[in-house]
């Protein structure tokens, strides 16, 4: 670069345009590598000193701890190795285990639950690219489940095919449900937050009432509870190792999925076409781009990916289907987006940790460490994301270059 | 009073836009700062208004030393701006502004308002501004409203007076008459430090011209040198300011407005019952202050900004086009350079060979080359960023270098390679060279003369810049408040256009 466009930047604003939502989101879409990676440590730190600080066990050597300061220690020590222990023995591998099963058994449920978040999350990081805030995801997922559920349960299919229909079902149903907010907003100019958060709730209850419904959704002999039928057999995704795991073949559909997305935003015109939209909806315009449509397509592609978590989800239940199964994916969805930054290989990796999270976390109750401090870790790391000085003054990290 | 900088530096990370400056300014001197965008004038001033603190050197008024923690302490001693964009509030009257943060009070802490006004009027008497003090700001033309931010520098005693890029804004004549006031203000003793890129006016006015390129004071100019001398101070290399042009070639009718009328964002009326005609092969520039509709009417025939219900119509090759969108209109027959170029021409956070193709992503498009069963072909993008690098002269790292990371001038050429390569009969080019530094100046220029001259292009060239209309065009259309007050030969005299800018039928 040469030092006169040097000279200029320093004296020009940085942000000329674009909102501010959409500034936050580009700003932590651009996080370094390194940035990330501290963030995590750093999570992981503040949530060993809440372990430490709320541990009955260490609490209780606190009155000793003049005399005896020794004991706080080693009190501190094991409540670290019994909780991120735990989590490791739960979401990674169980040197416990009965036998070899048992003890590979947390990889596969890491990568089990993690299928969802990556699907979902990679749905989120497209509108992000677009520079729209989806926060739809959850009522897109639920929408996807009714579709998936209709055929699941209440349509007869060949093996295969059956199950076949049911995902592709759920993926149009979620991704005409993305595309009403697209639509709402081109032509009405209401805004997406505003608009994904209240349809989050129309799709719930719209659930819950199918779910309610003799006739529609409502488990046979059912009663007051709002719940369906398990999904038929015919329509189940085919586990991986028979029964020796729950882990089924939703992984791979996370895997073309993450392949889907980077074809589509790295190489695609359309995909191309997203990003200018999202980067400078006004040079768009006066490129030709009509912005108004890109939006109604990227909403629906988006929840597309929703819907692909929601067939992983209703069609894997052997119980009946509830509107809790969407198990907030759709939340954590943003959090994988927003962590795994712009790219189908961080959003993956970031699927992976969260996968990990959830599978490891009953592992830690077990280990007498409460899992919420997950939760507390997994917010702490997003948020040492958002506010970089954060980061920056933690590990002294060198003043980036003036923008 | 007399004001010395002496070795100031300032760094923003790795990068110093000022290094090692030193500048005196005697009482009564207008010092004229010359230089190019980003050559750090702007920082220099804010160095000296207190808005930055330097990293090294010192300011001194009247050989003792000073210390600016803020605008405040500059104006204290003695220092006033006059910033490029004003900062007055429209719906004040002219006393009202002046007294703003320094009102004269009443017993009780009233404010004082005869006493604002009277000191209004006093000064205004002074120095000839004939400027009324119960005016409101909104009211008044831009020429003055710039008088009124000049008193209001010298209602706080200002003896060294900052204009920052002072004449963007105004007709010619605004800008004699704004060149005759500093010449006044210089006779009473105050001090004028006046920043401009406009060699002409600092030919005009200035007592000492200090030309400033990448951070560093390279020289002082005589007023009487010749505008290539000092144009080739500032950049650094020969630079030739005229340009080159082959015989007016003029073809038929290629694109016609008939009639348009164009509403602005506020929906004011922006352009009114508008009507001209653009020949193959011609420069038709349109000349005018900005903000009288160039921009609306650009955005209609870009098909950006609808027209009017009911007015007229644009025509390309006696086919009428308002019904087709913008990407037909680019497809068919037009090539848009747009003023802001950063805002519409491209995308920052894209490389360049992506900036190339901003029009051209769709496989159906005339001329596409850069899709391929709907997945860009990497290769062609960049064997055609690298030719455009190398005929436009991009100076860059390269092609897959941000546009955002580009200097101004390299940005633009970006947006020209793109809108001349592309298969077009009409270009409509927007301020082509504003923000672009001395040397791109002269190669858009050229390039925008190839077009009329080797491809027979209709040129819709707009500008404010009355010596960009002068050296390329072939008929000047003069608007004002959204009409054509009339369209003239390229010889007209600056005085007639300069009238006409303001409205005045020729």
């Amino acid at each position: 670069m040469s030092k006169k466009s040097d000279l200029k930047k320093a004296s020009l604003p940085v942000n000329p345009d674009g909102d501010k939502a959409t500034n936050v989101i580009r700003e932590i879409m651009s996080a370094s590598f390194t940035r990330v990676i501290l963030s995590i440590v750093l999570g992981f730190a503040i949530g060993a000193i809440f372990m430490i600080l709320f541990n009955e066990d260490v609490v209780a050597t606190y009155e000793t701890f003049f005399s005896n300061p020794g004991d706080t220690f080693m009190a501190s020590l094991k409540v670290l190795a019994d909780g991120y222990g735990g989590l490791l023995k739960g979401a990674i591998f169980n040197p416990e285990g009965r036998d070899l099963v048992a003890m590979f058994r947390p990889i596969t449920e890491t990568f089990r639950l993690a299928a969802p978040l990556i699907m979902a999350g990679l749905g989120i990081a497209l509108t992000f690219r677009v520079g729209l805030f989806n926060i739809g995801a959850t009522g897109q997922i639920v929408m996807g489940l009714a579709g998936a559920t209709w055929i699941s349960t209440r349509v007869d299919l060949p093996y295969g095919i059956h199950m076949v229909v049911a995902v592709i079902v759920a993926i149009i149903c979620a991704a005409l449900w993305g595309a009403v907010v697209g639509l709402l907003k081109a032509r009405t100019g209401a805004h997406e937050v505003i608009v994904t958060i209240m349809l989050n709730y129309v799709a719930l209850n719209f659930f819950t009432w199918l779910l309610r419904t003799p006739e529609l959704l409502l488990e046979a002999n059912g009663g007051g509870t709002p719940k369906s039928d398990p999904p038929a057999d015919t329509a189940m995704l085919p586990t991986l190792f028979g029964d020796m795991y729950k882990i089924h073949i939703g992984i791979f559909f996370a895997v073309a999925a993450a392949f889907i997305y980077w074809l589509l935003m790295d190489r695609s015109a359309i995909g191309y076409r997203f990003k200018m939209v999202g980067h400078n909806m006004s040079a768009a315009r006066a490129a030709g781009i009509k912005v108004e449509s890109t939006f109604i397509w990227a909403m629906a592609v988006s929840a597309a990916f929703a819907g692909l978590a929601a067939a992983n989800q209703g069609l894997s239940e052997t119980g009946g289907i509830t509107t809790s199964i969407n198990a907030n994916i759709g939340f954590d969805a943003i959090t994988v987006a927003l962590l795994g930054g712009n790219s189908a290989k961080g959003i993956f990796a970031a699927g992976l940790l969260f996968g990990a999270f959830k599978a490891g976390s009953p592992a830690m109750q077990v280990a007498g460490v409460s899992p919420e401090i997950l939760g507390v870790v997994q917010a702490l790391i997003v948020l040492f994301i958002a506010a970089p000085p954060l980061i920056k003054a933690f590990f002294r990290l060198p003043e980036p270059e003036v923008k | 009073m007399k004001l010395e900088l002496r070795g100031i530096t300032k760094r923003f990370g790795d990068l110093i836009a000022n290094d090692n400056i030193n500048l005196v300014v005697e009482p009564g001197q207008i010092v004229s700062l010359l230089g190019e965008n980003g050559a750090g004038k702007s920082t220099l001033m804010n160095v000296l208004y207190g808005l930055y603190q330097s990293d090294s050197g010192q300011i001194l008024i009247d050989d003792k030393p000073v210390d600016f923690k803020g605008p405040g302490d500059a104006m204290n001693a003695g220092i006033g701006m006059v910033h490029q964009h004003f900062m007055l509030i429209p719906v004040f009257t002219v006393a009202e502004n002046v007294a703003l943060g320094n009102e004269p009070t009443k017993l009780g802490g009233l404010m004082d308002v005869a006493a604002a006004r009277e000191r209004v009027r006093e000064i205004s008497d002074r120095f000839g501004f004939n400027v009324d003090p119960d005016a409101l700001i909104q009211d008044l033309p831009v020429g003055v409203q710039q008088r009124v931010e000049i008193i209001k520098a010298l209602s706080r005693d200002a003896r060294v007076l900052v204009l920052d890029e002072p004449t963007a804004v105004l007709t010619p004549q605004e800008t004699d008459e704004l060149m005759a006031i500093m010449r006044q203000l210089a006779a009473n003793g105050t001090s004028i430090i006046f920043i401009t890129h406009k060699l002409r006016e600092v030919q005009a006015v200035a007592d000492r011209i200090v030309v400033i390129r990448l951070g560093k004071v390279v020289g002082e100019a005589k007023p009487t040198s010749s505008a290539s001398e000092l144009a080739s101070m500032m950049v650094g290399r020969e630079v030739h300011l005229s340009v080159d042009r082959a015989p007016l070639k003029k073809g038929d009718v290629v694109l016609s407005v008939d009639q348009i009328s164009v509403r602005d964002d506020r929906g004011q009326l922006a352009v009114n019952d508008l009507s001209l005609e653009l020949h193959a092969g011609e420069v038709l520039a349109i000349a005018g202050v900005q903000g009288n509709g160039q921009t609306e009417l650009a955005e209609a025939i870009v098909g950006l900004r609808k027209l009017e219900k009911g007015s007229g119509k644009i025509v390309y090759k006696g086919k009428s086009v308002e019904s087709l969108s913008v990407r037909e209109r680019l497809e068919d027959f037009l090539s848009y350079v747009p003023e802001d170029r950063k805002k519409d021409g491209l995308v920052s956070e894209f490389n360049i060979e992506e900036n190339l193709m901003l029009n051209q992503s769709y496989e159906d498009d005339r001329g596409a080359k850069f899709v391929r069963r709907g997945l860009l072909d990497q290769a062609a993008l960049k064997s055609e960023a690298e030719q455009a690098i190398e005929r436009f002269d991009i100076r860059t790292q390269g092609s897959k270098s941000l546009a955002g990371k580009l200097s101004g001038g390299n940005q633009q050429k970006v947006v020209l390679a793109r809108e001349m390569s592309r298969p077009h009969d009409v270009l409509l080019v927007a301020q082509p060279t504003r923000g672009v530094d001395v040397g791109s100046i002269e190669f858009i220029h050229d390039q925008i003369m190839k077009e009329r001259d080797e491809q027979s292009t209709a040129v819709l060239l707009i500008s404010t810049e009355l010596d960009e209309v002068l050296a390329l065009a072939d008929r000047i259309a003069v608007m004002y408040r959204g009409k054509i007050v009339g369209i003239v030969p390229a010889d007209t005299s600056r005085e007639t256009l300069g009238k006409m800018m303001a409205g005045v039928t020729a």
